[in-house]
């Protein structure tokens, strides 16, 4: 299954070359043998074979969608109605949603079979997996190596080969960057355009759901069932949804992509700056034309995110008071203990941290200096997109500035960790699509190559990478497994 | 700017974070780091209006209607501890 994509998969169980309970076997048998790369916090084998069971029925009917009978995990920080849900934290541990995330809702709807939840950073907050209370994942192409976060468990997923997709989140890079770290295919959408209903809260102003998968095709086909309208989150969007499917077959030909000279600063690393050239040198060849632009704010995203991203944390933080679900401390001596003491046993250090600067951003007397300014900053940085979006289509440059780093490399400096999401924070200041696409390696690691789009252009962002992945093969790639 | 441990005694204590004593240090350090990253924003302080989000939508407006069904069990069943349809907490009131 590893390297058939969800159309191939599609067809192959319409002509009953397969089956639904099959497919999720197989997925079931590579999660347990790839058990190794901690992927996984919950696997549900019980309700995933009632849902293929379901699927089957459906086809052997001739109903079914695209996605009908297809396996695929869910990040665990989108709520699954009878299933664990822990966002990673200890806080969340034992939490049982009694319902389903829009995002799961739709997807299920479609007949697609969920087999688990995967491993994330904490509450989405990191960029190395390595902030989980389940352990780090490990890069299926390097074990020694992150494979990136927050959703570094449905990319390990997916690049391993276990699930053809997994859905993933992205408040500041969380899809882009594990994707470009292990060697596959991320989306995240235009914020808006995928409810954030049951989906845990971490930066309401920027979270955004989304999916890793090996093809842009293949993130098409879910993103056509994750879309829409969702009256519960008043900041989904309402308009229509494109045909982002039909749409993959138009060609790059006159399609201006933006090169923005400050995603090729002194910090990226030569090797992940080579190949991006090279794939930008293929956009061209394909008919693109290589307009050079300039993004005159981009310095200050890092620091306007690592200001809003944490105010909002520590806002939406706040409902975990111990008293309504999640961990309460043993014996508590005051509601005041019971609060403090349940939050401070429950939360990992970099959650912690988080709603610590956040509350020092939104307190009395500094809320001007950092909140405001950070605001201040965040319409500099959209703006630069709004006036490089006059002359382009398409933006293009690395995903990060290098490739996996070790474990442990960055742990002890949140700034050195912070870092990692330079090119991928302002795309969320300014709430627009982008995807990251494999586009070769560097000393035997992948690379990503980063397309942003104006808002709700998914679809020309879809086809622009569906163009560059027919002409290439790095999407096709496989690490070896273990012996 | 540097962050004295006073400053986080009381960021912990608006969070209702429980920080120990020797943590101060650390977190001290850790929350200068941090906000040395924000001190960049100075120079940004234009006269431009702050974005609080991405699309200038207004927020919608639902009907005032009841939508939610009555779903107290399910959720009581959540807590850490409840009893007769209430959330139990230490006593508050001496």
């Amino acid at each position: 299954m590893a390297n058939r994509g969800i159309a191939q998969l599609a067809q192959d169980l319409r002509a009953q070359r397969t089956s639904a309970a099959a497919l999720l076997d197989a997925a079931l048998e590579r999660a347990s043998a790839r058990a190794d790369l901690n992927a996984f916090i919950t696997v549900d084998g019980g309700r995933a074979h009632l849902a293929a069971d379901r699927a089957d029925a459906l086809l052997r009917q001739g109903g079914g969608a695209a996605l009908t009978g297809i396996p695929f995990a869910h990040k665990d920080i989108f709520c699954t109605n009878g299933i664990r849900t822990t966002c990673a934290s200890r806080m969340l541990a034992d939490f049982v949603p009694p319902y389903d995330a829009a995002v799961a809702e739709r997807l299920a709807a479609t007949g697609a079979v969920a087999l688990g939840k995967t491993n994330m950073d904490e509450f989405a907050m990191g960029s190395s997996n390595e902030n989980s209370a389940f352990g780090p994942v490990r890069n299926p192409w390097d074990a020694a190596r992150v494979p990136g976060g927050s959703s570094g468990g449905s990319a390990a997923a997916v690049a391993a080969g276990i699930v053809p997709f997994a859905t993933g989140t992205d408040t500041g890079g969380s899809i882009r960057q594990p994707a470009a770290f292990c060697g596959i295919t991320g989306l995240k959408p235009t914020y808006g355009r995928v409810s954030r209903w049951g989906m845990i809260a971490f930066a309401s102003s920027l979270d955004c759901g989304g999916v890793l998968a090996r093809r842009a095709e293949d993130c098409a086909h879910v993103l056509a069932a994750m879309a829409g309208h969702d009256a519960r989150d008043a900041t989904s969007v309402d308009r229509p949804v494109d045909d982002y499917v039909a749409a993959l077959s138009t060609s790059l030909k006159g399609i201006r992509v933006g090169v923005a000279r400050e995603y090729f600063g002194a910090g990226v690393d030569g090797g992940v700056g080579a190949a991006v050239q090279a794939a930008l040198a293929q956009l061209e060849r394909l008919g693109a034309c290589l307009v050079d632009i300039s993004l005159p704010n981009a310095a200050l995203a890092i620091s306007a995110y690592y200001v809003i991203a944490p105010a909002e944390a520590s806002s939406n933080l706040a409902r975990y008071d111990g008293v309504r679900y999640g961990h309460r401390c043993a014996e508590p001596k005051s509601l005041e203990d019971l609060y403090t003491r349940s939050r401070a046993e429950a939360f990992g250090a970099e959650v912690r941290r988080r709603i610590l600067v956040g509350t020092y951003a939104l307190s009395a007397g500094y809320y001007d200096a950092y909140y405001l300014r950070a605001q201040r900053a965040r319409r500099l940085i959209a703006n630069d997109f709004v006036d490089a979006f006059k002359q382009v289509d398409l933006i293009a440059g690395p995903t990060t500035p290098t490739t996996a780093f070790r474990l442990g490399e960055k742990t002890g400096d949140p700034l050195a960790m912070y870092a990692a999401d330079v090119n991928t924070v302002a795309v969320n200041l300014a709430g627009l699509p982008a995807i990251s696409l494999p586009a070769g390696f560097s000393a035997g690691l992948p690379v990503g190559l980063q397309v942003i789009a104006p808002a709700f252009a998914e679809a020309r962002l879809l086809a622009a990478a569906h163009q560059f992945q027919v002409a290439t093969d790095w999407h096709l790639r496989e690490p070896q497994s273990p012996r | 700017m540097p962050i004295d441990h006073a400053t986080v005694r009381h960021m912990a204590r608006l969070a209702r974070l429980a920080v120990a004593e020797e943590e101060l240090p650390r977190l001290a350090a850790e929350l200068g780091r941090v906000l040395q990253l924000a001190d960049q924003l100075a120079a940004a302080a234009a006269d431009v209006e702050p974005m609080a989000h991405p699309h200038e939508q207004t927020l919608a407006w639902r009907a005032d209607a009841v939508t939610e069904t009555d779903r107290a069990d399910a959720l009581l069943a959540l807590a850490p501890d409840a009893r007769g349809g209430l959330y139990l907490v230490p006593k508050v009131i001496e």
